[in-house]
Formats: structure tokens, sequence, C-alpha cells
């Protein structure tokens, strides 16, 4: 890595030049430097407003970048080791899509764990790819989903070696990473591509010791949420190539979805914190992982918490573990994770990233200090104290796997009964089930609705979490394909 | 050439001292620390910008944080203080003979550093053989605690920057359970007349009432704090300040104050009916 390249901020260094020449703004935004709108002004800031400025030569363009946006997407490109580099200013969510988009055509397969992000099934919708989905498999006491077993995926491979593509969480949103290097060999023998949804793995660039990387891996394409981890601004991310990617096709497929007005807020975000990340993120992320162990070892002293880590890697469906990762298991003080999650913030100001039925997360960042760090482990020490009960009554739940009987796409755009959840098993639902946290699909569109997923979605429910997916709003109706 | 020390009391507001000198200056890796001299108030320290005490008046603040519960606790043996690096707490607390054991937590091993070196008036009470010092975050240390002391006194900075968690409903149910059944919490309250002050003041009292049943609050003036008018919290599981203090014992332990007395104990707890509304007003919630 040249450092010197790495220093350079091209889109910040070009913002700030158009703010020192005072140039006159004829063009949009109409707010021009916040002039238009000094209640927004006042709330976000005169340096703010001041460089929210539209496209124009010395600012280039993102739909067609030749210079520094260009320049800072090289650079970018450099830093995390890919062959080319994209900013994206629709979120992860855009280069998920994109990454889809680029190498499956409508009705071509591609392979997936279950346990990806909605996004990734929202492009199998649009583009009318076939997903042939990998079970995750399940750890049966924290009951959250796992990575993918190499060699599930090597007999997905081999029952479908007309799929396009692989796609791989790396890390899942609860840390845990499949041997990617081994299943970036295995599709590209099979001479599939390999995608890697890396929303949750910016700092495995930066940082020493952590799991690999997409790029490292000799992935074809990853998305990269620079937002989440990286310090960029929310909705900020970064689609990377490998070589054996043409970046014109990618670009091109890339402009079809993504706005023509792309922030230069949301955009300098991203140059400043690769600048950061590739200049400081070994200190940072080494920072991090020491938080991480130091609040592990705090919570484990008052007992009755489970911090897990590194310690479920075994080799296969656990592969790595994302140690910046502060999962809990919550079950043996006897309450649900989302129960502890929503006592943090409604008691205690305190707010984690999920609390699933089992299991809370916190998120550890470029951003984070010790002091807060004190106050989670602190309040967790309280909750146990105050609201700890009997663990009995509890149920626990489990992996189901999903059974496709029509493509997404099709049942999507199939004719439709809208009918009550609960009279609906053995019919084929035309809609998502989501439960928030953790945002991995219930129910997708095409899939069969069996008894045992209805019973899922109303103990979700009733733990608090949050419900989405469905035209219902309260989800207790959903729309069935039509037989 | 005029030097002078400000502090912003609100964004409208300034307090100012002319400084003779500046006698330290440095960021610790946790908040900057200055010690300055000045004519009107001798020297005086400033953490973050912020000050913490004054050679001049710091009597009143360290007198009222300790005297009035311990005339309410006057059989304490175990004392844990948080914070008060600077050493005025337990130069009072030393006082008891009666005291065992005293646990000071600063987070700030520099405070401690500087004040001996500067502040002799008030790091005095530091050499007491009684003194255990812990240099740790507070919420850290009182978290593992359970049923140890008589006094918890919380001798924090604000409720912004390194004392944020000595304001939290975790730290004051820490304190709850580290406190023996007849123990006594006491922390410095802001204060009542800024709004931004008075929040942090309400939010703290909503806090401590939900652990304590006797809840109360009194009052200091303290001439170089925001308005000047200082408020403390009191909180016990059993004790009232006012009405279990044996003022004529405490009379004979012949501790003279410059500030404190057994007649404004009683009278400290007597509030303006402005600072009643704000407390009462955040019955409701937050």
């Amino acid at each position: 890595m040249n450092e010197n390249l790495q220093r350079r901020a091209p889109i910040y260094e070009a913002l700030i030049r158009t703010k020192r020449d005072r140039v006159v703004s004829f063009d949009v935004p109409g707010h021009k430097q916040g002039r238009g709108n000094p209640d927004l002004t006042d709330f976000l800031g005169t340096q703010c407003l001041s460089v929210d400025l539209n496209s124009r030569k010395p600012l280039d363009n993102l739909i067609h970048p030749v210079s520094v946006i260009h320049k800072a997407e090289e650079i970018a490109a450099e830093a995390f080791g890919a062959a080319d580099s994209f900013f994206m200013v629709n979120g992860t969510t855009g280069a998920v899509q994109a990454m889809i988009f680029s190498v499956c055509k409508s009705g071509e397969k591609i392979i997936l764990p279950r346990n990806v992000h909605r996004s990734a099934i929202n492009a199998l919708i649009l583009s009318g790819a076939e997903p042939v989905y990998v079970n995750p498999g399940v750890d049966k006491r924290l009951g959250i989903p796992l990575g993918m077993d190499p060699d599930d995926v090597a007999r997905a491979i081999a029952e479908n070696p007309d799929a396009k593509a692989i796609l791989v969480n790396n890390p899942t949103y609860y840390g845990i990473c499949s041997d990617i290097r081994k299943i970036t060999g295995l599709a590209h023998d099979a001479g599939m591509y390999l995608l890697a949804d890396e929303a949750h793995g910016t700092h495995f660039y930066f940082g020493d010791g952590l799991p690999e990387s997409a790029m490292s891996a000799g992935a074809d394409m990853a998305a990269v949420s620079m937002h989440k981890t990286g310090g960029s601004l929310t909705q900020s991310s970064i689609l990377l190539t490998g070589a054996n990617m043409n970046s014109g096709h990618v670009r091109k497929i890339i402009n079809l979805t993504q706005t023509t007005s792309a922030s230069y807020l949301l955009m300098s975000s991203l140059d400043l914190s690769r600048r950061n990340l590739a200049l400081n993120g070994k200190g940072i992320f080494a920072k991090v992982v020491e938080m991480a162990d130091y609040a592990r070892a705090e919570i484990d002293k008052i007992g009755g918490y489970y911090c897990y880590s590194h310690d479920l890697a075994n080799g296969r469906s656990i592969f790595e573990y994302d140690k910046t990762k502060l999962s809990i298991y919550t079950l043996d003080i006897g309450l649900a994770g989302k129960e502890v999650h929503d006592i943090l913030r409604d008691r205690y100001d305190i707010q984690l990233e999920l609390g699933d039925l089992a299991n809370i997360l916190a998120i550890l960042s470029v951003g984070d200090r010790v002091f807060e760090i004190e106050r989670l482990v602190s309040a967790l020490s309280e909750i146990k104290r105050l609201h700890s009960r009997d663990r009995a009554g509890m149920i626990d739940h489990e992996y189901i796997e999903p059974i496709v009987d029509v493509k997404p796409k099709a049942a999507f755009y199939a004719d439709k009964i809208n009918m009550l959840l609960r009279d609906a098993a053995g019919m084929i639902s035309a809609e998502f089930v989501m439960a928030y946290p953790p945002g991995i699909p219930i129910l997708a569109p095409g899939e069969r609705i069996t008894g045992e997923i209805i019973e899922y979605i109303e103990y979700s429910r009733e733990k608090g979490c949050i419900l989405t997916g469905t035209e219902d709003m309260n989800v207790e109706r959903i729309n069935v394909v039509e037989v | 050439m005029e030097l002078w020390y400000s502090e912003q009391h609100t964004p409208n507001v300034r307090f100012s001292v002319k400084v003779n000198r500046t006698l330290y200056t440095a960021h610790s890796g946790i908040q900057q620390i200055d010690v300055f001299d000045s004519r009107e108030f001798g020297r005086f320290l400033t953490l973050d910008g912020l000050m913490m005490l004054t050679e001049k008046d710091e009597f009143i603040y360290h007198e009222m944080i300790v005297h009035v519960p311990m005339a309410v606790k006057q059989d304490a043996k175990t004392v844990l203080v948080i914070g008060a690096g600077d050493g005025g707490t337990v130069r009072e607390l030393a006082r008891y003979p009666g005291i065992e054991r005293i646990d000071m937590v600063e987070i700030d091993r520099e405070v401690v550093d500087v004040c001996r070196e500067f502040l002799p008036g008030t790091a005095s009470g530091l050499d007491d053989p009684r003194l255990n010092i812990f240099y740790e975050d507070g919420l850290r240390f009182v978290r593992d605690k359970v049923d140890m002391y008589d006094v918890i006194l919380v001798d924090s900075t604000d409720p912004f920057g390194p004392g944020e968690g000595l304001f939290t409903r975790e730290f004051y149910g820490n304190c709850h359970k580290a406190l023996k059944a007849d123990g006594v919490l006491v922390n410095q309250h802001e204060s009542p007349y800024y709004d931004y002050y008075a929040d942090s003041m309400r939010r703290a009292h909503i806090r401590i009432r939900e652990f304590f049943p006797v809840c109360k609050v009194y009052q200091a003036h303290i001439p170089t704090y925001p308005s000047g008018h200082w408020l403390f919290g009191f909180a016990s599981k059993v004790l009232d300040p006012v009405d279990s203090v044996d003022t004529a014992a405490w009379n004979l332990l012949g501790i003279t104050t410059r500030y404190y007395n057994t007649d404004l104990h009683k009278g400290c707890f007597a509030l303006p009916t402005y600072v009643y509304d704000v407390l009462d007003g955040g019955r409701d919630g937050q």
C-alpha cells in the first residue's frame, strides 16, 4: 500500500477547493449552500450545507467518473486490495443488488445461504434469478444461524452445476465467517463467481488478526458497508471487484438503479473514512478488539451471561468469529435477548445493534470508548440483579428450512389471495415475513407456509420483535399465491 | 497584558477570573487538567476547562459533601468516595476518628499527582493511613461490591465527559447494592438554576429516587460554580437526614468548620419553591 497515495482524499480536497473559490451556484441544490433553509443550516451546520453540492466538472460525476471521484475510487481499491472500487450512495443494499445483477440474469441460479440480507432476495425478485439456499445450520444453544459448511456448498454446486454465482456473508450479522477462501476455490473450479456480502466486514480489510476479507480470499465482488464499522455516513458504501470483473459492465449495472444526484456528503465521508482506516486502521481495530475482549471478561464476571467469541469456531460452519462483535447469550438469566435489548434502551439509555430471542449484539467500531463499555457492563449487571427470573417456560427458536416452491419473482408478481396468516398453512407466500431483529427472512416470496413457521412468527411477535414484510402492517394477514 | 480564565456557564453567560499565571497545563489522556493562580481565589483547578475547586471557596463544597452525611451516620466505619482526586473530601472525612477505612476511586491518576504538587491544602487528606486509592472507573469499581459501605460520597465532575457514568441508573443501582442496610449515599447534584444543569439535576434525582426510599436534596452556596447555587443529593434506605441526625453528639465531636454547622444541617434541606417544582416535575417522567 502506497502511504503517500492513501494520505490523499481527492473528493474531500475538491470540495475544499470549490468552497475556497467561492463559486456562485446557479445550479441545484436549491438551498444554495444552506442560505435557503436557515433552520436546516442551523441544525446541521454551515460547513455541512456548504458542501452539499451537485456534480460539476471540478467535482466529477459518480455516474461517469473521470477525475476526482475516479481517483478516490482508485485509491480506495488500493486500500482494500481490489482491482476496482465503486462508491455507492444507495447503501450496501445497492451494492448487493449490483453484485447480483452483474452476474445473474433472469432464470439463472445463484447459491446463497438462507441467512442472507433481504436486499439479496429483493435483488432476485427484480432480476428473476433463482435462489438455491444452503442451510447455514444453527447453533442449538444460541439459536443463531451460522456460516456455510464448504461440504454443503460443494453439494449445492454438484446439484446445480448451471448456477452462476455463490454469495457468502462475510461475516453474518452475528459475526460468523465461513471459510471464504475455500468456498471461493470451489466456486472458481466450477466456473462460478464468488460474491461477498461484507456489510459487517469493513474492518477485516484494515485490522490485524481479524477474519480474512473477501478480496484477499480471491472473491470476485464484495459489498462493503463503510458506514457500519468504518466511520462513514449512514447509507454510504463501497462495491469492490476483483480482476475477473469487467468494471465498465459493473458501472453500467450500478447506474440502472443508483441516483444521478449522488450526495457529496456521502462520497466525501467515504473518502475520509478510507483515508483514516488506511492510515490508522491497524491501531484502531486493535483497540476495538481489546475493548471487546475486556467487555467479555467483565461480563463473564457478572455470571449468567454467555459472551461467545472465537471459542465457537468449529472449522466448518463457524470457520472464524469476528472478535469486534460483542455477542451475548441471555436466556440463562431468564430473559430473551430482545427483552434485555429493550430494558437497556428504555431504562438505561443504551442502544444495542440487535436483540433476538436469545442474544444481544453490541457493535464496537472506530468510535467507541471504554466509558461506554463500563456503562453497558454495569447495566447488564443491574439487569441481572433486578430482572432475572427462572428460565422455565421459555422456548428456544430453531432455524427453519425454507421450502421454495415457486421462484421469488414469479411469486412476487403472481395473482394473490389475502388471508389470515394463522390459516395459511400449506399455502405459498407471495410476501416476505421478517422479524427485526435480526432481519433474516422467515418467509420469502415463493416459499411454502408451514405450521412451524406460523408458530415461530407468533412467538417472535409475543417476544416483542418487530415483524415486517407483508402489506398488512400488523403482519396478521398475508398474501399467498393463487393456485 | 491581562490573562483571564473564562468558563461558559451557558452559551450566553461567562464567568471569568483574572489569572496571575498558569501553574500546570496538560492533557492526561482522559481529560484536560489545568491549575492557575489568581489574586481573588488563590490557586484553582479546572478539568476540561470547567472549574473544580479554588483554594478560597473549596471548604464550602467539601464540608457540605462530607459533614451532612457524616452527622447522620456518625458511626460510619467504611466510606467509599468516588472521584475527589483533589483530596478535599478525604481531608474532611479524616477528621472522624471512628472511620476505619476510606476507599477512594479516582479515574485519573494525574489529577491526584497534580493536586499533590499544586494544591497541598486539599491534597493533604490523601496521606491518611486509612485511605486506599483505586485508580479506575467508579462505575466499574462498585459493580461487584455488595453490602460493604456505610457511606458513599460521589464527588464527581459534571455528567458530561468522564463523569457521565456516575449519573446513570446503573451506577445508582450498583451503589444501592454496595451500601449497607442503613447506609447513606450523597452525590453532587448540579445546579437548579440554568436549564442545562437543572435538567441533569432532575434526571439524577429521578434515578436515585427509584432505588432509595429516602431521597432528599440540600443546597450550598458555592461562589465559583455556575449560578453559585449548588445542590447535593442525600439518599438512604432508612435514615432521614433531618429527623435522624443527633446534633448534640456531632457537636461533641469538636470538629471545627467554617461553613457547616448543625443549624445549617437542618436549614439546608429547605429549598426554594422553584427548586421543589423542578424536582417534583420530574415525578412524571424524564
